[in-house]
Formats: structure tokens, sequence, C-alpha cells
């Protein structure tokens, strides 16, 4: 399935994404990882370190709300794929992003900016292993 | 304060996803599709969220602390192990197989999308495999 080339939307939301980071950053003193917000906001070691990242999270939820009150239509989201992938894709992303200590938000965007060394390691690894697997799937299997 | 301050920061950070097709796996997966029906709209939000971090974050640094907290909390490890790679390899594998990421799913789940929530659910078994792992030597903090 075709979708349209955004360049001005992606790059808006883009500076928007960034700016959230660095807001956190300036308040909390936190990178912006959503593996590591998800996981402290669901295995609770502490009420302090539980409530922020809920507070944050519910922020983040509330945003197609808003998209919608503004501009009246939802955003797109279009799941091309099964049931079946959306589960074993996720339990995949869970497990490597803990293991690996990060997602597209923490090693990708917070940090590729920081220029850690493990995210520079982290970013390509994960880009390659995605593109290959998109790859097998709708070229290779035919899915 | 703080919370409030958190929600906010959240809902401009899920604002951007949402603008910017993070949140549209049929988008997100034609990004990685070079050879097929490419779309690379995503290389744009990753450079417009660079672009503002690699300088916001060294005004912000200036500072001695944060508003809020009284220390800033910036992971320090330069550790490049099996871990690190084979979990990062594994992420990219998923995220290529659901065409969601966690960034991407949370403010997704305010759209009411059922495939969303499922995903979040798949994404927390995950962190618990993780954690019923035989406990390796943990050799840096992360």
């Amino acid at each position: 399935m075709e979708t349209a080339f955004t360049p001005f939307a992606s790059l808006g939301g883009g500076l928007l994404i960034g700016l959230g980071a660095v807001l956190l950053m300036l308040g909390l003193g936190r990178i912006f990882g959503a593996t590591g917000i998800l996981s402290g906001a669901v295995f609770v070691e502490s009420r302090d370190e539980m409530t922020w990242r809920l507070s944050l999270i519910l922020g983040m939820i509330l945003a197609p709300g808003l998209i919608f009150a503004v501009t009246g239509a939802m955003p797109a989201l279009t799941v091309p794929v099964s049931p079946a992938m959306i589960i074993v894709g996720g339990v995949i992303v869970g497990l490597g992003a803990s293991l690996g200590s990060g997602c597209t938000s923490g090693h990708g965007v917070c940090g590729l900016s920081r220029l850690s060394l493990r995210s520079l390691v982290a970013v390509p690894t994960f880009m390659a292993t995605a593109t290959i697997t998109v790859f097998l799937i709708r070229h290779v299997f035919g899915a | 304060m703080k919370h409030l301050f958190s929600l906010l920061t959240g809902l401009v950070f899920g604002t951007g996803i949402a603008i910017s097709g993070m949140m549209d796996p049929a988008k997100v997966l034609n990004f990685f599709d070079i050879v097929g029906t490419w779309d690379p709209s995503l290389m744009f939000v990753m450079g417009g969220a660079l672009i503002v971090t690699f300088v916001g974050y060294r005004l912000v640094w200036r500072r001695s602390k944060p508003l809020f907290e009284q220390r800033f909390q910036v992971p320090t490890s330069t550790l490049i192990d099996t871990k690190l790679i084979g979990g990062s390899a594994l992420f990219g594998i998923g995220w290529g197989i659901a065409g969601f990421c966690p960034g991407a799913a949370i403010p997704a789940l305010g759209t009411g999308r059922w495939e969303v929530a499922l995903f979040l659910i798949a994404v927390t078994a995950g962190f618990y495999v993780r954690r019923l792992l035989p406990a390796a030597p943990e050799k840096a903090a992360t």
C-alpha cells in the first residue's frame, strides 16, 4: 500500500518530538525514552518513579484528542498487518528494547543527539534489522 | 507542578508523533520498504527531532539542575556488549513485523484503536519475558 510523502508534516512533527524531549530534560533531567517510561510505569520501583511517568503517558495519550479537537479528524493510522503479527512483533519489541536499553525515542532521538556511543551502535543496528525484516516479509515471503 | 509539566511535555511529544506520521504503521513500514512502496517521510521526523534535541539539550545543560529535580540523570555507560547489539537487533525485527514502536504506540492509544492496545500489551509481555531471563551480571547501569 502506497503512503503519501509528507516532508513538511513529518519535519514539523519531528520538531515537536524534539521539543518534548528537551522539555523533559529541562523539567525533570531525564531522557525521553518510551521504553524506560513505559516499563518504569508498569514495573513500579517507587511511587515517585512511577507518577511522573504516568503523567507523561497521560499527556501523550491525550495528543490524538487534541488533534481531533483542532482539525476535526484523528491522525491517520492504518494497520497493514495481522493481529498475530502485532502480538509477535510487540513481544519482540518489548524484549529487544529492554535488553538493548532503548528504542527509537531513547536511542534514536535522545541518544544520537547526546552522541552516546551505545546509541550510535544501537540505532544503525535496529534500522538495519527492521529494513531486512520488512524486505523478507514483503518481498521474499510475499505477505 | 512537576506532574502538570510532565503531562504537558507528554502532550507536546505525542502531538509531534501524531503530526509526523510515526503513529501510522503503514507509513512506518513503507519507510523500511526501500525496494517497494518506499516513503522517506520519516527521515524528516528524525531530522527535525535531532536538530531540536542537539541544540536544546546543550542549552538546558548550561543550568546546574533541572526545574523540578536536583540533578540531571543522563545515561553514562559506553559499554558495547551483546545485550545492546542483540537487543537492538531484536527491537528492529519486532518493529519491522508490527510497524509500531513504543514511543509511537503510547500516543496512538489515544485514537482508541484496539490494535494499539494489543501491541502495547504485547510489548509489556516482552518486558516481562526480559525480567524472567536468567539475570546476567549487570556490567553497567543504563
